[in-house]
């Protein structure tokens, strides 16, 4: 039967309605899953009680995949079909990875993103990073007892569109019910609520076991933003141990390690390491295979002293991110540890000299990433406290906007706007006497309407009547933090008011979304020619559809000479308006001739105009 | 009348409400819903009602309503591990049948 957990008041959800949400830290070197249980976020441990898992994934030959601790043991036994650190190759091509040739793996030349052989096929990073998160979804089904109903994955800060879009393709793969990516920096300090702080500028700290990320964010309305991020790719707590392997083969003097002993050392290292973070002083010792004895005393301050110059090397791309950001150390409001080397006290040291303040180290920092991202899935899948107003981070991906004459899409909101948005346009009247408008809510790159996805279409009635473009019609678009759409137009002198509501990522697959994105890239040119004439087209139309009124009604004016000057113009217009009559700049030749034409007639009318409103009045009346 | 949570309830209960910081205790519930007609509910109490009654279970305010208690009289909280999952569980004398899920149950 299924167990229960204790819920916010007024939150406890009907049976069957409880919505499992999971945070996923998806890392280089270690995974982790975690989840809001009683109110509190925890990260969901194996059954030997393990919550971290390495990100390393072992395809048998049998047809077996083992994962995390058990895949381990053949990075040295089977490293062709042992896959470590796949994150470095996600949403990459085969050019972009640094130090192929020192990677015991066989690469396939694919375009687009590569792929590794291995003894169960060609297998993409999105399929292997599939399997980790597969692993890991196994694992919280089973800590819940349900299926998901939410999933938030985190990714580095710098990640671009293709990382991004091939993490969430991993997770679509595994199965599970991505609600959206959540920038690493972003969750830690998400953990820490600093979501709930002070608006400001906060630094995130990640040193990781190979890699240092330093992010800069702005908090803003709820809002995080990424003002600057910096980083070295080959720095992490593995150097820390790697320095003091070096100083115990130089102190003990023994004779050059075998590959095995070599293992053991590095892992003694680490320990001791590990140890020097709780206590002044540890023995490192170690009985070696070759039957050597390691057995050396270690001190705090000593280890301190030989890792320092890897502690400095931080501090470049600290200062470097600063000066992206545009700011100084004092600047910053606050700064958040992540990642297991954060626990040694001369990085905390150092930081806290750099920003003169103490960095925030009270959760852990290995899960502090897992953590936060739990905390937006839970919060993301509906369980969030009355009145809790949760941040989101989101972007659109395509742009939103309306159809305008000549099949034209108006863009109102570009993409990439962070989420929640607003934003308001003015439009006018076509017509005189117009007194309704119809809307078509559009999503898309392409300039013609044709190209992009209809989402909507409303009207608006109750216009006044009044000159063509006299009327004022504000449209208001809004994303709201879920990425629903309303979008709401108001006549300004009167008040009149429609609106619509709208998904607009309903029913768009990411490759659609992709697709549509590389058509918008690919088709600038041709749209923007079509957008010159179609533009023209508008022009064209609307000056004959006035020329014709007025020479209805005031033909009288012109003499016969004139009048065929005029006719003639506007013959000419109207061939080359029409749709498929010819090009921009002719059309546009065509415009200007037909307006010069008109110019004397435009004027004898205004005149008739004037002198009809004045005769018989008197002076004193005007 | 009464309602207990055995020690071990108790002493995660404790626990959680001091990792969410404020609490005066936790609810004990019933509402009409459900597979089989009624379905527990278990939520932190900031702020107790005037229907409600408290009881004191090992050191924990146990907070139910009225019209609650009726259906949950006897029935005793404990905190239980299934595998991976843990969490709580009613044992509740009244329940005469239960959904497969045991989330929900009628008397």
């Amino acid at each position: 039967m299924a167990l229960l957990q204790i819920a916010e008041p007024g939150m406890f959800a009907a049976p069957h309605q409880h919505r499992l949400a999971v945070g996923i830290d998806l890392g280089t070197t270690n995974s982790l899953v975690a989840t809001v249980k009683n109110g509190i976020a925890v990260c969901l441990a194996d059954e030997e009680g393990r919550a971290l898992m390495p990100s390393v994934v072992h395809y048998c030959d049998d047809g077996d995949v083992e994962l995390g601790f058990d895949a381990l043991g053949a990075r040295v036994a089977d490293p062709k079909n042992t896959i470590v650190s796949v994150k470095r190759f996600m949403g990459r091509g085969f050019a972009d990875v640094a130090h192929v040739e020192a990677m015991p793996y066989v690469f396939e030349a694919t375009p687009g993103m590569l792929r590794l052989r291995t003894v169960q096929g060609s297998k993409s990073p999105v399929e292997i990073s599939a399997d980790i998160l597969r692993a890991l979804r196994q694992r919280a089904e089973a800590s819940l007892g349900g299926d998901l109903s939410g999933a938030v994955i985190t990714v580095p800060a710098y990640f671009d569109d293709a990382q991004r879009q091939a993490t969430k393709d991993a997770g679509r793969l595994a199965g599970l019910p991505v609600l959206r990516l959540l920038n690493e920096p972003t969750a830690a300090a998400v953990a820490y609520g600093l979501d709930n702080a002070v608006e400001g500028v906060y630094a995130v700290y990640d040193l990781g076991g190979g890699t240092f990320d330093l992010s800069i964010l702005k908090l803003m309305r709820g809002v995080f933003e990424v003002l600057a991020t910096n980083g070295d790719a080959a720095l992490g707590g593995d150097d820390f141990d790697h320095r003091l392997y070096c100083w115990v083969l130089d102190q003990a003097r023994i004779a050059p390690p075998s590959a095995e002993d070599a293992r053991r050392l590095q892992m003694k290292a680490r320990e001791v390491k590990e140890l020097l973070t709780v206590s002044e002083e540890t023995q490192f010792r170690l009985r070696l295979d070759s039957g050597e004895v390691v057995d050396l005393a270690v001190s705090r301050a000593a280890f301190f002293e030989m890792t320092r110059p890897l502690v400095q090397k931080t501090l470049v791309p600290m200062r470097r991110a600063l000066r992206d950001a545009g700011l100084v150390a004092s600047d910053i409001k606050g700064v958040v540890m992540v990642g297991g080397a954060t626990r040694m006290p001369h990085v905390q040291r150092a930081v806290a000299e750099f920003f003169g303040q103490e960095p925030l180290t009270n959760l852990d920092p290995d899960r502090v990433v897992a953590l936060g991202a739990a905390m937006q899935a839970n919060a993301l899948v509906g369980n969030r406290k009355a009145g809790d107003d949760w941040l989101l981070l989101d972007v659109i991906p395509l742009s939103l906007g309306l159809e305008t004459m000549g099949g034209l899409s108006e863009k109102v909101i570009p993409r990439n706007s962070t989420l929640p948005v607003a934003r308001a346009q003015e439009f006018t009247t076509f017509k005189d006497g117009q007194t309704a408008m119809a809307f078509h809510v559009v999503q898309g790159e392409r300039e013609l309407v044709a190209d992009c996805r209809s989402l909507a279409r409303f009207e608006l009635r109750g216009i006044p009547p009044m000159v063509a473009g006299a009327a004022r019609i504000r449209v208001t678009f809004q994303v709201d933090a879920d990425g629903l759409l309303s979008v709401s137009a108001r006549e300004a002198s009167t008040g009149v008011e429609a609106s619509i509501l709208v998904n607009p990522s309903y029913g768009l697959t990411d490759d659609e979304i992709t697709a549509m994105l590389r058509a918008g890239v690919e088709r600038a040119g041709d749209d923007f020619a079509v957008r010159a004439l179609r533009e023209q087209q508008v022009d064209g139309k609307r000056l004959l559809e006035a020329t014709t009124l007025a020479l209805a009604v005031d033909g009288g004016l012109l003499d016969a000479a004139e009048r065929d000057v005029i006719d003639a113009a506007v013959t000419r217009l109207r061939e080359l308006a029409a749709d498929g009559g010819s090009d921009a700049p002719t059309l546009s030749a065509a415009i200007a001739a037909l307006a010069r034409a008109t110019e004397e007639f435009a004027a004898r009318r205004m005149n008739r105009s004037i002198h009809a409103a004045l005769t018989g009045r008197g002076i004193e009346e005007l | 009348m009464s309602v207990t949570l055995t020690e071990r309830a108790a002493r995660h209960v404790a626990g959680f409400i001091g990792k969410r910081g404020k609490g005066f205790g936790i609810r004990l519930g019933v509402k009409t819903s459900g597979c089989s007609g009624m379905a527990y509910k278990l939520e932190f109490v900031d702020e107790t009602l005037a229907d409600d009654v408290v009881f004191d279970s090992h050191g924990v305010k146990v907070v139910i309503d009225r019209k609650s208690l009726v259906y949950l009289d006897g029935t005793e909280l404990d905190y239980v591990r299934e595998g991976l999952n843990e969490g709580f569980k009613f044992d509740n004398p009244n329940a005469r049948n239960q959904c497969g899920c045991g989330e929900s149950f009628n008397v």
